[in-house]
Parts: structure tokens; sequence; C-alpha cells
């Protein structure tokens, strides 16, 4: 089955800095990839630059095709074809994505006028139906409300129904519960996986928390400093990681049950972009760093059919192999 | 070493808010009758959602902002009045540190005058032992002076809130509030932080209140917890034992929404209902409309904070002494 969208060697400058050396990555139909990694690491670049996001200063290389299509310096048409429509994106911060000035229904029916077609009554009814299905109680009264008077969950709700408008094959969160308490979090992600379920909609879900996407992916892309470093089966990967970066990460998750251990922190900081270490970007960082590692960067190969690591002594190696 | 340093006696705290230009003003009860106290070298953490009042518990128990009701005592001694004498000689002995390292310091001043700063204020010793404990400060926070050089843009995050570590302990605090202090940071970084806040804990015998939304981070770092919800404790124990045998409802579903690399949910609580505003306070037990073992009783009367057993104390009807009806949910 040809994937829904394909990345491949995409590479982002900003300024005249990369900040993304070649990203190649798939997402099949109705499947839930997750990207974790910190701060700058290129996670949300990724998507931005695919879906020609970037302002002009940004230099964008390489491809991403939606269906085979190429996405990368295509035509404003095309891509307004595409976002919003095929590929829909919610962000972290669902007020700032809200305009503070119109009604909740004026901004899910210009969603729905612009992508389906829908005007007047009809698009009122799939409006309605759309805050129905996200939840948001007591929806016809709450269609002529403004963002202003909807909780912060609540509003990340509505972002996910006017996402839902264009009826999209791919949805990209980005950091869709960071700024939510714990308990809506989990309401939200339930929100997200039923919802997916319903639709049969693939899914990115972009964050910085382990566990948010360990629960709800099917798989896993490490990132780190521009690159891709470790990509794997959810499961798999938090139960037996093999890049030493992430095995730091989840090292450094303080547990919740068991035992309290002393956290194993990455020692140092993420490299400035600019300022990029020669060879494999974690090596400084690295415990198992070797004079190879510093020599050059190593590329993400397949160790098994659905594992792939960016390392050139990743740390379960031959024996574990041979036992799978 | 069981005399608790800090003392804080059914303090309560509540804010005016007017609804628009000319609607009325509602109270706002962001701390209700809150008790709790912190034995010398020991961790309280206190876990909570936005708007549960855990920050204005802070800022209380700093006197930075004055309780409308209740007492806080440091040390045996009522905090003293603002401004006076006795307020400063107190005040060097309690230090907090925030969420936002940047907002915290001066971006224009070299972040070695800034550790000198409270050396500065309080007079602490000549020119040249302020010299030498900021060299001091900035290598226990595992710095150096190349770094006190530098101004906070040039430091990355987690360099600054070891900065802001250092400025609190120059005064040789006994005690230290910190609301937030690693939820900015990435995971990697904050992994660092935490360590080095459990060392320093140990090696200066540090007490500490420790506020955060992140059940994990509380854990690790904490000796007994407290669970707020609008305003109040709801529970109280052991750390380790409240998150392994969480027995308060709220708790539970805290507990089970926290997510877990390497489990998929299975069994998890999502609580229905809006999130807690604190400007409509639910009658009764203020977590009810959200509760699935909520019963009549739950809307109309408040429940008290009770010990559960010699550890935990836990504000439910629902849960009381030998039974416990709400065990199955764990």
């Amino acid at each position: 089955m040809a994937p829904l969208v394909s990345i491949s060697g995409l590479k982002v400058a900003f300024n005249g800095t990369p900040v993304l050396h070649g990203i190649d990555l798939d997402i099949d139909k109705g499947e839930a990839v997750g990207l974790v990694g910190e701060s700058g690491s290129g996670k949300s670049v990724t998507w931005l630059a695919a879906l020609g996001l970037l302002p002009a200063k940004a230099k964008v290389a390489g491809s991403a095709t939606l269906d085979g299509r190429e996405l990368i310096g295509a035509d404003g048409k095309v891509l307004d074809q595409v976002r919003g429509r095929r590929i829909a994106m919610i962000f972290q911060d669902p007020a700032s994505a809200l305009n503070p000035v119109l009604t909740i229904r004026r901004q899910l029916c210009e969603s729905l006028a612009l992508h389906r077609g829908l005007r007047g009554e009809a698009a009122r009814i799939e409006a309605l139906r759309l805050l129905d299905l996200v939840g948001i109680p007591d929806a016809n009264r709450r269609l002529s409300a403004y963002p202003h008077e909807f909780s912060g969950g609540q509003v990340q709700r509505i972002m996910i129904a006017i996402a839902l408008a264009g009826q999209p094959h791919l949805l990209i969160a980005d950091e869709p519960t960071t700024a939510l308490d714990a308990t809506i979090q989990a309401q939200i992600l339930d929100l997200l996986a039923a919802v997916r379920r319903e639709f049969n909609m693939a899914m990115v879900l972009i964050s910085h928390d382990l566990g948010v996407v360990a629960e709800n992916c099917d798989r896993v892309c490490v990132m780190y400093a521009g690159r891709i470093v470790e990509r794997a089966p959810a499961t798999r990967l938090f139960d037996d990681p093999w890049h030493p970066y992430a095995q730091g990460l989840i090292g450094a998750l303080p547990p919740l049950d068991g035992a309290r251990r002393r956290l194993q922190a990455i020692p140092g900081t993420v490299p400035d972009p600019r300022a990029l270490p020669s060879g494999c970007a974690f090596a400084p960082r690295c415990s198992f760093a070797g004079d190879g590692c510093h020599a050059g960067v190593p590329l993400l190969a397949p160790i098994v059919q659905d594992r792939a690591v960016a390392c050139l002594r990743p740390q379960r190696l031959p024996v574990e192999l041979a036992a799978e | 070493m069981t005399t608790p340093l800090v003392e804080i006696n059914q303090i309560s705290r509540t804010y005016r808010m007017r609804t628009g230009l000319f609607g009325r003003t509602t109270s706002v009860h962001a701390v209700d009758g809150l008790s709790f106290s912190i034995v010398k070298g020991e961790t309280l953490g206190i876990v909570g959602e936005s708007g549960s009042g855990k920050s204005t518990t802070g800022r209380m128990v700093l006197g930075l902002e004055p309780p409308d009701a209740g007492t806080v005592r440091f040390d045996g001694a009522p905090i003293a009045a603002p401004g006076t004498a006795a307020w400063r000689a107190q005040r060097a002995r309690m230090q907090m540190i925030f969420q936002d390292p940047l907002g915290a310091l001066d971006r224009r001043l070299p972040v070695a005058e800034q550790i000198r700063e409270p050396l500065d204020i309080h007079d602490i010793g000549t020119k040249d032992e302020r010299d030498a404990r900021v060299r001091e400060l900035l290598l226990s926070v595992d710095l150096n002076d190349s770094h006190g050089r530098r101004y906070p843009g040039a430091l990355s995050g987690g360099q600054r809130q070891r900065i802001v570590l250092a400025r609190a302990l120059a005064t040789r605090p006994d005690f230290l509030v910190c609301d937030e202090p690693v939820s900015a940071l990435d995971v990697s970084i904050q992994a660092q932080v935490v360590n080095l806040l459990v060392d320093l804990q140990a090696r200066l015998g540090l007490t500490m209140l420790f506020i955060s939304h992140d059940l994990r981070v509380i854990r690790q770092i904490s000796s007994k917890v407290a669970v707020m919800y609008l305003g109040r404790i709801v529970e109280y124990g052991d750390a380790d034992d409240l998150f392994a045998k969480p027995q308060h409802p709220y708790t539970q579903a805290l507990v089970s929404a926290s997510p877990a690399p390497g489990r998929r949910s299975i069994g998890r609580i999502v609580l229905t209902g809006d999130p807690p505003n604190p400007a409509a306070r639910p009658s009764g037990c203020a977590f009810h409309p959200r509760c699935r073992h909520a019963s009549a009783r739950c809307a109309i009367e408040v429940p008290a904070l009770a010990a559960l057993d010699a550890q935990r104390q836990v504000a439910c009807h629902l849960v009381t002494g030998s039974q416990s009806h709400t065990q199955d949910a764990a």
C-alpha cells in the first residue's frame, strides 16, 4: 500500500542555518505516528515545511508528497486544496488560533464553506454536528459564543471540530495537550482517539511528552537536532530503546510507581543549530560515544524490519536481534 | 527532627473579581481554610491543576501575600509585618524559585552580579567573602566562573534556572518554595535540575515546599504530598504511598491520567464535566460534579480532611477508615 504522505530528504534552513537535515518519513492511511524530541529538534518544522507554512526566509529542499503529489514548492492553489482539507493541523495554544472577535459559528462555518462548500442552514447543521461530536455540551446555544467564553479544554475541542470540518485524511496535532491540565489532557486524547477510529484518520502527534506519545501512537520517531535518530513501534521503543538519546529521554522521566531511583539526566544541552558538532550531533552528550561518532553523521539505518536507528553504537545489538 | 519549620493553620485567600465593566463583583476563594505543616528537612509537594490555589498557597507561606484568615508560622514565630527588620531577617531564611527563570533575572546584568545581590542586600560578609561565596554557589549548581560572567540571554533555560537556584541559596536559607521550577524545561534538562535539587536538599538540609502540576516530578522530590482541588487539600500522605494507592477519587483520576510509556491506557479514568473554576465553586464537595462515585450527600456537605490511618488524610465522604468504597477504581 502506498503511503498517504511520504517525506524524503526534507531539509530546512533559516537564514543559511540548517535546522532540518534530511527527514525521511512515511505516514500510512489511518495510522498514528508520534514525533518526540526536545525543543528545537525540528518536530514542528518538519510539518510546517511540508505544508508550505514557513516564512519566505526559510529555504526548504527535498520532497513531501500526498498521494504521490508533490507539496514542496507547489503552487498556492494546490496547497489550498491540501491544507485544512486533506491535512489539518491543531496547535498547542488553541486560544491564539481562534479569532477572539468572531463567534464559534462564524469560524466553524468559514472552514465548512472553504473546504466543503457548505453555506447557510446546511453549514449550521454541520457545525452543530461537529460541536456535538467533539463533546461541547449544549452545542446549539454555544454556537453563538465567543472563544473567551470557553475553557482551555473546550477551546481545544473547538479547534479539533474546525480541523475536522474539512474531513481531513491526516491530522497533525502539534503539542495539542501541553497547555492543558492532566485530567483535561486525558479527555482530549480520548477524543482524538475516538475521532480517529470513527473517520479512519491518520494522525501525527507531536509532543515532548513520551508518555502521551507512547499511549496514543502506533509508531514513534525520536528526533534530535533536526534528524530522526530512532524509529520504532511505540511499545517496543519504550520497552527497549536503542539510540542512547532515546534511552536518555526515557531514563530522565521520573517513575510514578515502584522504587525511586536517581534520574538519568543527559549531561549538557541541546546543541545550537549554528554550531552543530561534527559527526553525530548527540555524541558530545553521549556516554557511549567513540572516535567514529565524531567523524561522520550516522544515517538512519534499518536494523530489523520495522525499526531503524541512526547510531554507530546502538546499545542493543546482534544478541537481541537473534532472539527476535 | 520532627519539629515543624513551617506551620500553616486555616489560611484562606479570597480575590474579588468583577465580571465585565459594570458587572457585579464575585468572590473567588483561591484558598479555603488550608492547614499543613512541614517538618524540618522534609519536602512537601503540592500537586493540583490550574486554579487549585497551589501558587497562592506558596505566596502566602512566604508572606508575599497576606492571608485573609488563618496564620502562617515560620520556625515557631508568626510571619513578621512586611518591611520591618524582623521581616527582612526572616525573609533571608526563606527563598523562592519560580517557573520562568528569564522573568526572574535581570537581562542587563551578568548573572554572577545577580547571585551576589542577596549578599549585598542582607549585608553578609566582606567583599572578598562575597566573591568567594558567589563562586562557591556557582559550583554548587554545577556551573563555573565563565557562566557567571554571562548575561541571562546567553544561558540555556536549564542554566538560567540553576542561576536562580544559586541566588536563592545565597543567604543560606532554611526554607525554599519552588513553584513549578522545572515545568518549562525539556525532559533531559528537567532531570538535571531535579537531581540537583534533591542533592542540594540532602546536603544543605533544606526544607522545601514544591509546587507542581506534574505528578512524576512531585513524587521524585517530595517526602509528603498534598493534593489540592479548588483551594482545599483533598488528600495528604506519604509521597510513594499516595501515588501507589490513591484514595480520593480525584487523586485516582489524576494518577490514572498521567500517561506512562510502555503501557497503553487500560482502564484510564477519564473525568467528564467541566474543569474546576474557582469563581463558581460547586456546593458540598467541590469535586462532586466530576466524581463518578458522588452521592446526594456530596452535593450538600463539605467533606473534612480526616485521617484514614496514621499516614493518610482524605477529604471524601466515601472514603472512611477501614472501608474504602472507591478502592475498586484504583
